[in-house]
């Protein structure tokens, strides 16, 4: 690879609409679609017109893009990891700084994107998702700018991992509603928001958190995230003079992954997706859907239907959602966005795992190298950039997505390390 | 056996003057074993047709009575492979009124579309219920049901249009099943506002298909109510909450399906 991009791909503008999907009916090949129970067909059928109406409206974007700029912070910097690369002795690792948004990870530009729809659509209340917390977080903080009721489903496993964040959600005067049924973990808080949206459909709005469930959810999500990669891909050629030759997100619904690897799709860029390996695939505890594993775990990645949408889903022989695990709330879901499947198809991005272990080893080799705290999610694709780095060339570059910062996850890292107890 | 005696049981209740009742319950709950014995009882008390559940892990358009008793039958082992056999069993046992096998798609796509229909319709089911498959995403499956005599269910909802009634009507066979509230399943207090008028528009755009009234019935008042312009009505939640903690859960299956067929 030539080490300047050419002219020609340097200036083209990335546009937000290249790809060839989905289609009208919300496919990204074989995967997405629509496959929710009927009261919430019309629903959805409300969205996409709303969606259709006000994507390319002037006043909408000029609302969303300025709260982008003068509420969330952005555009958030790239941070060149020197410290961290020269250690690894190989390619130069390029953080893209999601941390640094408002609320502290990237979940914002979604949220704040779909709170300004609903608004414009006329629902007054607003629930959400979340998993690590981050989703809820983002989702609180944009209703009460827009004062706007919200209403947010947490697996309780997930709440005793992140208090912090269900604290920030309160303060916020977000109501959170823990979910005991099922695994009580992402997918089950995505059940919960489900069966209450199908309850109050009419008054309420669904702020899905990542690019997941039925059609348009995906292409809103991928849509309003694409500006990470819009910005990241001017920034580092500003800064490094071309292209990286990879980019590497963390995966969990895929909302990072998919803002980030978007705008460089049709450039010579390698696009790397690094899944939750948890305990490993091989012991069956896990949240790689792409990963191999072995039969005797039970527990595979196959293309099914979940939540709303047809994709590639951890399940067992008979067709029941697994139990999945990983260190990283955000990423402990067993479905994954349909466009990650359909990218996964062509091959045109690669995904990989890293495993509890190496996410933590990554988690802290960011807080000591770079002074930059990550959160468990962003660990695992730091943990894929220090795998691949010292095999690489200096001249080379890695951008990192740097998807959010870890304070909520003080608690699970300090008992991960052994370092709990009275600081004195 | 099949599609034809779907009909022939909505023909016989309405010849009756009442509606066709179609209890509700989930093979394997709360052991496969015991979920047979309840289900005969119900066909004993004379229900005219049955929904015999198939668990699934993340049963997102059920209330909280159906999800607790899907995860009870899952953790008691339930699984595709078992509810086939059940009600296979209960074919050989002389049970003789019409099953309509109510399942979520994704263990239904993991058996195979083809091999799910074939081996149900080998079981002695009747029909096909899949709560989230659409009719724009349903013909693949339509095509394979009717090539084994089974009907496949289509739903409408509060929140339907005129013209997604009418596609869901189109789409259907056996029976429209009528969403009747907006939520998910669950015994409810009162029956929806302006339920008659809602029926009455599915009706018009039925073509003669049964039209079946579910979600939030329980109680012999309601389902009375129901039959003087729906064709059927189902009782789930209602039925699982008197019946599956009950000491001997097939007399108290009995017991309530009796006092709901009036």
């Amino acid at each position: 690879m030539p080490a300047i991009v050419d002219a020609d791909l340097k200036t083209r503008p990335p546009s937000e609409t290249r790809s060839p999907w989905p289609d009208d009916a919300g496919k990204f090949g074989p995967y997405g679609g629509r496959f929710v129970p009927e009261t919430l067909m019309p629903a959805l059928d409300d969205v996409i017109d709303a969606w259709q109406e006000f994507r390319n409206d002037a006043a909408f974007r000029a609302e969303y893009e300025g709260l982008l700029s003068t509420y969330v912070g952005r555009p958030t910097p790239v941070s060149h990891a020197k410290r961290l690369s020269a250690t690894l002795g190989g390619a130069q690792i390029y953080l893209k700084r999601e941390d640094l948004t408002h609320t502290g990870a990237h979940k914002i530009n979604n949220a704040l994107g779909q709170a300004l729809l609903a608004r414009r659509m006329g629902k007054t209340r607003i629930i959400a998702e979340t998993g690590a917390g981050q989703h809820g977080v983002a989702t609180a903080t944009a209703c009460a700018l827009l004062g706007m009721e919200c209403i947010v489903y947490m697996g309780v496993v997930d709440m005793a991992r992140q208090q912090p964040n269900v604290f920030r959600m309160r303060l916020l005067g977000a109501e959170v509603r823990g979910v005991t049924s099922g695994t009580r973990t992402l997918k089950d808080a995505v059940n919960e928001a489900i069966r209450d949206w199908v309850t109050n459909i009419r008054d309420t709005y669904y702020v899905i958190g990542s690019a997941l469930g039925p059609h348009p959810y995906p292409l809103m999500c991928r849509e309003f995230q694409s500006v990470i990669g819009l910005e990241a891909r001017e920034q580092i050629q500003g800064l490094a003079g071309r292209l990286p030759d990879a980019v590497i997100a963390c995966v969990g619904g895929g909302s990072n992954a998919i803002g980030i690897f978007h705008p460089f799709l049709d450039d010579p860029v390698q696009l790397i997706g690094v899944e939750a390996g948890g305990y490993g695939p091989e012991t069956g505890k896990h949240a790689a859907r792409f990963a191999a594993a072995p039969a005797s775990t039970g527990v595979s990645g196959k293309t099914g239907v979940f939540q709303g949408m047809r994709t590639v889903v951890l399940q067992n022989a008979d067709g029941q959602i697994a139990e999945t695990h990983s260190i990283s709330a955000g990423l402990d879901y067993a479905g994954i966005g349909p466009e990650h499947a359909l990218l996964r198809d062509l091959r045109r991005v690669e995904y990989v795992h890293a495993n509890d272990a190496d996410a933590l080893a990554a988690f802290q080799a960011l807080c000591r190298f770079e002074g930059i705290i990550p959160a468990l999610e962003s660990s695992h694709a730091v943990a894929e950039a220090i795998r691949r780095a010292p095999s690489m060339r200096p001249d080379q570059i890695l951008l990192v997505n740097l998807s959010g910062r870890g304070d909520k996850d003080l608690n699970t890292v300090l008992k991960a390390l052994g370092m709990e107890g009275d600081p004195s | 056996m099949g599609r034809a005696d779907i009909a022939a049981a909505f023909a016989r209740a309405r010849a009756e003057g009442r509606p066709a009742l179609m209890p509700f319950w989930p093979l394997g709950y709360p052991t496969l074993p015991v979920s047979l014995r309840v289900i005969e009882a119900i066909a004993r008390a004379g229900a005219d047709l049955i929904e015999l559940g198939v668990p699934f892990s993340d049963p997102l358009a059920d209330g909280p009575v159906i999800q607790r008793a899907s995860h009870i039958a899952l953790e008691n082992g339930a699984s595709v492979a078992g509810c086939l056999d059940g009600a296979a069993q209960l074919r050989a046992s002389g049970v003789r009124v019409p099953f309509l096998a109510m399942g979520y798609l994704n263990p239904l796509l993991a058996r195979g579309e083809a091999a799910y229909a074939r081996d149900w319709r080998a079981a002695g089911a009747d029909g096909l219920i899949v709560p989230d498959l659409p009719p724009e995403e349903s013909g693949a499956l339509r095509t394979i049901c009717a090539a084994e005599d089974l009907a496949l269910v289509q739903f409408v909802a509060p929140t339907s249009t005129d013209a997604r009634i009418a596609q869901s009507a189109q789409a259907a066979s056996g029976f429209v099943y009528v969403v009747q509230v907006t939520g998910v399943t669950g015994a409810r207090q009162n029956l929806a506002s302006g339920l008659r008028e809602y029926v009455e528009r599915v009706k018009a755009r039925a073509g003669g298909t049964p039209v079946v009234v579910g979600f939030g019935v329980s109680t012999p008042e309601q389902v009375r109510e129901i039959g003087r312009y729906a064709d059927g009505v189902i009782v789930a939640s209602a039925l699982i909450r008197a019946a599956g903690d009950a000491a001997d859960p097939a007399a108290a299956a009995f017991e309530f399906t009796r006092a709901l067929r009036g």
